[in-house]
């Protein structure tokens, strides 16, 4: 090689030209991450999630940070053609350095598994929110690509639309009558899994009003890409109004409606239902569980597992 | 019936464009082969030293040129949905939804099965049984059936581009979208044959490499003697064993469910798809650390040869790996906390995965302290370890995040899961693999690759991946999911078009690679390996020839420590001959395992097909294959003294041509390996 003595030099400056290129990347990055809907929470739930990262990612700083300070200290200092560093071919073991690279990790991974159980615990999705509080219960239906909301207090259906009001809990059963789908508002919390014939539960509760998406994020197929919808938290009164603008606007969700509705359909828009098929969510799991008589669910609190 | 069961002239990609140039490209590159063997009359040649070869060097080599020709495939894939990705924004992009989808489950089945996996097998092949100072691999018979049945996968791979659609539910394949009422037509059925006809490849390479490292080593190398790249293939093996079954398992029950009408995953008839998803992550989970086991053996080789230093905390490397190795089966669950499993069982899984963080924080560290009052040369397989040391704690990091079941619940199922494992299976894996075939190919071939070309292809890589993956992670947090076809977020777009970038200098790499090899065979007489060994290397894989002879070692190497051919030089024992030479027993050549491979790979053609007949046909085939070879005895022959002595006086002869170190002329070179130096 010519360009031998060259070569250090070179390796530094891309080592810097790469460094510079993956910082202004994470530069650009942050600028509108602040913004997006898991950074910028809009209920107690994803906040307290978010904070969870943002302590997670501290700790292990403590790991982070020396290995790109050694990595770029010891690759520059260390270099084969510096000939002042000191050169020690045969060490290979050193008591307190085992104890130091097995301790800290340890150490670190105590704290997390700490807090990892009491947030487990305390942001199970299946959990109510505020047990004091009655949730506003709905029941969400993932089909071939949509989604059907039912409000059985209120004894109407939408189609990819969810409204709540602000402040009160909302409890979502879930069903799928088709592929396994997953359901996620990222401002709000979230998800889970929508799976045939089972029910699964989450529990969110908005605490600021806005209009936050959510979806479908588990791939189903063709429409796949257009299976969401808008949540809409809103104040009390709004929300009374949203459910009699569709209890007078809506057609019947009687079985042949539902039928029809359930056909594989993508960008479906906002459809609204007055009149809902009793026990439809039940029906629509027992299609599936028929026969198997420990899944079918007794009870709304039913779970998928245990 | 038919006789072609459900295959019609309809089968042709002639749908789109974009297909049938795919498949345009995969016949063509097919012929180019074919027609550039028979141009330099090669096929004799071909057919008997390489395709009925058991020798496990050149088995070894066979794998890496498959590693290398998928990786090229499942780049192309990356980089069609990179683009899709970067233009859909309000629009649907050059690619609709249903080829999208081919795309992604392509690009993920190839790059973990027919990139990776043979990648992986093909540097054990190469390397482990010279690295303990043997003669070959426990079972050279079968590992030639290993071969051939990965191919046999990954032909099946390439012919799903010609013929056919390929599966649309992604590489995990979850039931009930992959079941037969959601997803009719051959596609899943492609990649289940290809994934369970590769999977009995894959077992049988566990089994072959467990027996020889437990059997086959040189007296002398105890087990904590052992190179760590030897280790980590040793841990990896008994993970394959016990984790490829589940896979077998799944893939075999979900194709009875397609095609014989059973409900083992279906949604009715008491089908439960959740069982699917724990067999497929029972397997899945330790599959990355099949993966990626290997890639830190490699590293471990190259930071302690480049850094000039014996490694640091070996003892403390290989707990680490036998750790992992454990920890590897107790972390399934972590890949859908989201599936309604009570705070009590996430909890317990998501610690489970943060103590995987331990031994593998542990490594970095015993990593970072090679380097440490070393003396480090920066040659290509150097710059990749580098390059995996710093960008892999970040994956780590999120890794950790995910591990986490409250911020999963957020993140699962976004781009921000997709950056996660990219973040660790490039620069983890794929540098690994990299770094070793960087630094094994004067190994297999006599000769050094480039490294002008293997440096610019390294930082080609290096910040292709961040730019490519770094805005996943922020697309992640901005709530996009994986595998969309199109989207409507404005905020999306910008990052994914710094994505695009990055899959396009990414590409420059692959380039940079393909010049690098082309440069290397042309200016190959520039850089022979005359010693063996280029690097001043440590173990024992640099004590034999390079190409090491059919037979490796003429007298097998009595092993007194731990670095042993570093000793041997140490010592002044290295490149002694013997008074005299013995008779060597080898396996002789056979197609067997070839033509086990083809029937393997017609067996599933027909199965995806329903050619029952073929299907009958091949099978009666595979089992007159293993007949025939079982009541042969007639496989082995006998290489006389005089045979070894005439090799071996050439390799001296070489080797008195070489200078005594070929590493010496290098600025940073820290000496010859000397009697103890004083530290």
């Amino acid at each position: 090689m010519i360009v031998r003595h060259a070569r250090p030099l070179r390796w530094n400056t891309c080592a810097a030209a790469a460094i510079a290129v993956a910082a202004l990347t994470l530069l650009c990055g942050g600028c509108t991450v602040l913004d997006g809907p898991v950074l910028d929470p809009k209920g107690p739930i994803a906040l307290t999630e978010r904070n969870l990262l943002f302590k997670a990612v501290a700790i292990m700083m403590i790991v982070i940070v020396p290995v790109f300070i050694m990595a770029a200290v010891f690759t520059r200092y260390f270099r084969g053609t510096n000939r002042k560093a000191r050169y020690t071919p045969n060490f290979d073991f050193y008591w307190p350095a085992e104890i130091v690279v097995w301790g800290i990790p340890a150490a670190i991974v105590v704290w997390l598994a700490f807090h990892l159980w009491e947030n487990t615990y305390k942001l199970d999705p299946y959990t109510e929110i505020d047990p004091s509080v009655k949730p506003l219960q709905v029941q969400a239906i993932a089909q071939d690509w949509k989604w059907l909301f039912v409000y059985p207090e209120h004894d109407i259906a939408v189609v990819n639309e969810l409204a709540m009001p602000v402040g009160r809990p909302v409890s979502l059963t879930i069903t799928s009558d088709t592929v396994m789908n997953s359901l996620v508002i990222p401002a709000l919390g979230g998800q889970i899994y929508a799976m045939a014939g089972m029910q699964t539960r989450l529990n969110l509760l908005a605490d600021k009003a806005g209009t936050f998406w959510g979806r479908n994020v588990q791939y189903s197929g063709t429409g796949f890409a257009d299976q969401q919808f808008q949540t809409h938290a809103q104040s009390k009164e709004e929300f009374d109004a949203w459910v009699e603008k569709v209890k007078q606007s809506g057609t019947a969700l009687d079985a042949a409606a539902y039928d029809a509705l359930a056909k594989p359909s993508q960008k479906v828009p906002v459809t609204y239902y007055s009149g809902v098929e009793p026990n439809l969510f039940d029906c629509i799991i027992g299609k599936y569980s028929h026969g198997d008589s420990d899944r079918t669910p007794k009870s709304s609190k039913a779970e998928t597992t245990e | 019936m038919d006789i072609f069961g459900r295959l019609t002239i309809d089968s042709l990609p002639l749908y789109s464009a974009v297909a049938a140039s795919g498949a345009a490209v995969t016949v063509l590159g097919g012929l180019a082969v074919a027609g550039a063997i028979t141009y330099f009359g090669a096929w004799r040649m071909v057919m008997t030293q390489w395709v009925s070869s058991v020798d496990h060097k050149k088995i070894g080599i066979m794998y890496i040129m498959l590693a290398l020709v998928m990786l090229v495939r499942g780049f192309v894939d990356a980089a069609m949905m990179r683009s899709q990705q970067a233009i859909a924004y309000n629009s649907d992009g050059y690619l609709p939804p249903d080829h999208f989808d081919q795309i992604f489950s392509s690009h993920g089945t190839i790059m973990i099965f027919f990139m990776a996996m043979p990648f992986l097998s093909g540097l054990a092949n190469l390397i482990v049984p010279q690295q303990i100072g043997s003669r070959d691999v426990a079972f050279p018979f079968m590992n030639s059936v290993s071969l051939w049945l990965t191919t046999a996968g990954a032909g099946l791979m390439l012919l799903s581009l010609v013929i056919g659609k390929f599966s649309t539910a992604g590489w995990t394949g979850y039931p009930p979208y992959s079941g037969v009422e959601y997803t009719p037509g051959v596609g899943v059925d492609y990649w289940l044959w290809m994934v369970f006809i590769a999977g009995f490849g894959t077992t049988m390479t566990g089994i072959n490499f467990l027996v020889t490292i437990l059997k086959n080593r040189a007296p002398g190398m105890t087990m904590f003697r052992l190179p760590l790249f030897t280790w980590t293939i040793f841990v990896t093996s008994v993970l394959i064993i016990f984790a490829f079954p589940a896979l077998t398992v799944a893939t075999g029950m979900l194709i009875l469910d397609r095609n014989f009408g059973f409900h083992f995953f279906t949604n009715a008839m008491g089908g439960n798809m959740m069982n699917y998803i724990n067999l497929f992550w029972l397997w899945g989970h330790p599959e990355v650390y099949i993966l990626i086991l290997p890639a830190f053996g490699v590293f471990s080789e190259v930071v302690s040869v480049f850094s000039q230093k014996r490694l640091f905390g070996y003892v403390s490397l290989v707990c680490a790996t036998m750790a992992i190795g454990l920890l590897s089966f107790t972390v399934w669950l972590h890949h859908f906390f989201t599936m309604g499993s009570s705070a009590r069982v996430n909890s317990f899984f998501g610690t489970m995965t943060t103590i995987i963080s331990v031994p593998t924080g542990v490594k970095v560290f015993d990593w970072l302290l090679t380097m440490y009052r070393g003396r480090i040369i920066f040659k290509p397989p150097m710059l990749f370890t580098i390059g995996f040391l710093v960008t892999f704690v970040i994956g780590g990091l999120s890794g950790v995040l995910l591990a986490l079941p409250p911020i999963d619940y957020l993140m699962h199922n976004t781009t921000f899961l997709v950056a996660h494992f990219h973040n660790m299976i490039i620069p983890g894996v794929l540098f690994g693999y990299l770094a070793g075939y960087m630094y094994w190919f004067p190994k297999a071939f006599g000769f050094k690759l480039n490294e002008k070309w293997g440096t610019r292809a390294f930082w080609c890589w290096i910040v292709g991946f961040y730019l490519a993956f770094m805005p996943l992670y922020v697309l992640g947090l901005l709530g996009m999911p994986r595998r969309m076809e199109h989207y409507d977020i404005a905020a999306w777009q910008p990052h994914l078009i710094v994505a695009w970038v990055g899959a396009f200098i990414i590409m420059l790499g692959m380039i940079c690679l393909g010049v690098q090899l082309v440069v290397s065979i042309r200016d190959r007489k520039d850089a022979l390996d005359l010693t063996g060994d280029p690097w001043n290397g440590r173990s024992l894989e640099w004590a034999t020839s390079s190409p090491a002879a059919p037979y490796n070692f003429a007298v097998l190497p009595k092993v007194e420590a731990r670095e042993a051919w570093w000793d041997m030089k140490q010592r002044g024992v290295a490149y002694q001959r013997p008074e005299q030479y013995e008779d060597i027993v080898m396996p002789k050549n056979t197609y067997v395992g070839f033509v086990i491979g083809i029937a393997g790979f017609v067996f599933g053609f027909a199965m995806i097909w329903w050619m029952w007949w073929l299907a009958l046909l091949s099978l009666a085939v595979i089992l007159g294959a293993i007949v025939y070879r079982a009541s042969d005895d007639d496989d082995e022959f006998v290489m006389t003294a005089s045979e070894v002595k005439a090799i071996e006086d050439e390799r001296f002869a070489q080797l008195a041509k070489a200078p005594k170190n070929e590493l010496a002329d290098e600025p940073g070179f820290a000496g010859e390996p000397a009697a103890e130096p004083a530290t």
